[in-house]
């Protein structure tokens, strides 16, 4: 129901409404200007959350396939060693499973360097153990101490682990970000509403003599609504069109780096950006239109 | 029309008008007289609404006032053509534009009574400066915009406050034939004036009653004035 009403009123073509109040020229200038800027930032922050949860979530993935646990031992004790190894690990707190690799999967991923032939069973290659951890995770200190005095041979491999406080950062900086949204949001509206509430107060004598010849406040509020909400519609475009600009310009690396390079929107993400503009519109039109009918109701 | 039941009014401080009880009939002719500062324009904002009595009732088309929203004023407004004293035009428009301003903010097409409108202005004598600003007019070019605008969405009742202090006798004559040819076709008017010729002229061509406020009250002057 709302909806409807608002599009019909921005483009109801009800220039009338707009000739009543005379045009305005520093207001103008001033919103459109704050909201290009709010439109812009709030590209980078857009963008920031999305690359810093793409970080995370990778990062997060490659942490729940986590660590390795590598036997070398002579041939003889390595059924056993692996055999005790895996007691530890079962009953190692922060481990939600270990399973050794089987011959073909040992296979697999030794064929990038030897080729698909290796016959692992021959050869004095390691026994792997895959550990997939809990959330919470296991001490690492402990667990190398008990599998040195369980099984000599085992080594515990977590390259990846050193990973989880950046995960964590990722996400804190991803929920900074949409943090930074939603207060860009805020900022905006409070500058629209001042602007909006400056030029009631500047036109009291126009609305004054509106209210005298018959006009509803729905009237005289419409004509101050269209123009902040299209005002702040076209400004946040042209912010929002600056914004991707500059993502697209920034410098690309390549691999690696990512945090930094990666800034910027993947595929279908582009498309986020698209709805900065109306929903600036939408603030504006509410911030404006709560402005006016309170500047309104104060008048008699 | 419009019902004035054991009112009183105030700014703050003491009572302007007290104990005044009025009913507008359809179709009735009067005016407004009493010394200046009376209370003649507080008058006439108690009868569309812009003040609220401080005691007693107003009623408009049977609505009391103080039970009114802001937009059942803004309705009532639309049957209420007001000539101001001080006119109150919107200065960035030119005097056609403000003359259709009553149009314009109904929501009425202005192109489709582009006829009314040249017409009105005609007879107003403003067709030469249709074009120009407010600010631009004489005082007596904007007495007759106003009355042009306070009729233009042919009101039920017409309330014209000094609608002649700036104008000539002869311009005078004019804009009263005006608001006694829209009496005759069953409006009802109010006119709040000192000028003594003007109504003694009126009384020539239509069934007036004069009021005059003297100390606070309101009273129906005598047939000799
Ligand atoms: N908004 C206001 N606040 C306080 N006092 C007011 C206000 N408006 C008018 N007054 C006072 O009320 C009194 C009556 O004013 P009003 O304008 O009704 O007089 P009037 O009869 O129309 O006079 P005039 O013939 O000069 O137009 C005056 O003394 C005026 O100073
Ligand atoms: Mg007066």
């Amino acid at each position: 129901m709302r909806g409807p009403r608002v599009i019909g009123d921005l483009v109801s073509g009800d220039g009338s409404a707009d000739r009543v109040v005379p045009p305005s020229g520093q207001t103008a200038h001033l919103t459109l200007f704050a909201a290009a800027v709010m439109a812009f930032l709030a590209v980078f922050a857009l963008a920031l959350s999305l690359s810093t949860g793409r970080l995370a979530d990778r990062w997060g993935e490659d942490l729940a396939r986590a660590s390795t646990v590598r036997i070398s031992a002579p041939g003889e004790q390595m059924q056993a060693q692996t055999a005790a190894a895996l007691r530890v690990l079962e009953t190692t707190e922060g481990v939600a499973s270990a399973r050794a690799l089987d011959a073909t999967e040992q296979r697999a991923l030794l064929a990038p360097w030897f080729g698909p032939e290796v016959p692992v069973e021959d050869l004095p290659v390691p026994q792997l153990i895959e550990v997939i951890e809990t959330d919470a995770g296991f001490d690492a200190a402990g667990l190398r101490l008990r599998l040195s005095a369980e099984a000599p041979g085992a080594v515990l491999d977590d390259h990846t682990r050193w990973r989880r406080p950046l995960v964590r950062a990722a996400e804190r900086l991803r929920a900074l970000g949409y943090l930074s949204i939603l207060l860009i949001g805020g900022a905006m509206a409070a500058i629209i509403t001042l602007a909006a509430s400056a030029a009631l107060s500047a036109n009291a004598q126009v609305i004054g003599v509106l209210r005298l010849v018959g006009a509803e406040d729905r009237y005289v509020a419409r004509a101050f609504v269209r123009r902040f909400t299209l005002r702040t519609l076209a400004g946040a475009a042209a912010g929002t069109l600056a914004g991707c600009l500059a993502l697209l310009l920034l410098p690309s690396s390549g691999e690696g780096l990512d945090m930094l390079t990666g800034l910027g929107f993947r595929g279908a993400e582009w498309l986020l950006p698209l709805l900065l503009p109306p929903v600036a519109g939408l603030v504006a039109y509410a911030a404006t239109r709560r402005a006016a009918l309170r500047v309104l109701g104060e008048l008699t | 029309m419009i019902e004035l039941d054991n009112l009183a009014y105030s700014y703050g401080g003491g009572e302007l008008l007290s104990e005044v009880s009025l009913k507008l009939a359809p179709g009735s002719f009067h005016f407004l007289t009493g010394p200046s500062g009376a209370g003649k324009t507080t008058f006439l904002k108690l009868c569309y609404g812009a003040l609220v009595p401080t005691a007693g009732h107003a009623r408009i088309f049977g609505q009391d006032v103080r039970e009114m929203t802001r937009d059942d004023i803004a309705m009532v407004r639309r049957r209420i053509g007001v000539v101001h004293q001080d006119c109150q035009f919107l200065d960035h428009l030119p005097i056609s534009e403000n003359v259709a301003l009553p149009l314009t903010v109904a929501g009425r097409d202005v192109q489709a009574e582009a006829a009314n409108l040249d017409e009105l202005l005609a007879w107003c004598g403003l067709t030469p400066r249709a074009s120009a600003l407010p600010p631009q007019l004489s005082g007596g070019e904007r007495q007759r915009a106003a009355l042009a605008r306070a009729v233009i969405l042919s009101p039920d009742v017409i309330l014209a406050d000094e609608p002649t202090g700036n104008v000539d006798w002869e311009m005078s004559q004019r804009l009263l034939q005006l608001l006694v040819e829209l009496n005759r076709m069953g409006k009802t008017v109010l006119i709040a004036s000192h000028d003594l010729g003007l109504i003694r002229a009126a009384k020539q061509h239509v069934q007036a009653r004069v009021l005059r406020i003297s100390n606070r009250r309101l009273q129906l002057a005598g047939a000799d004035l």
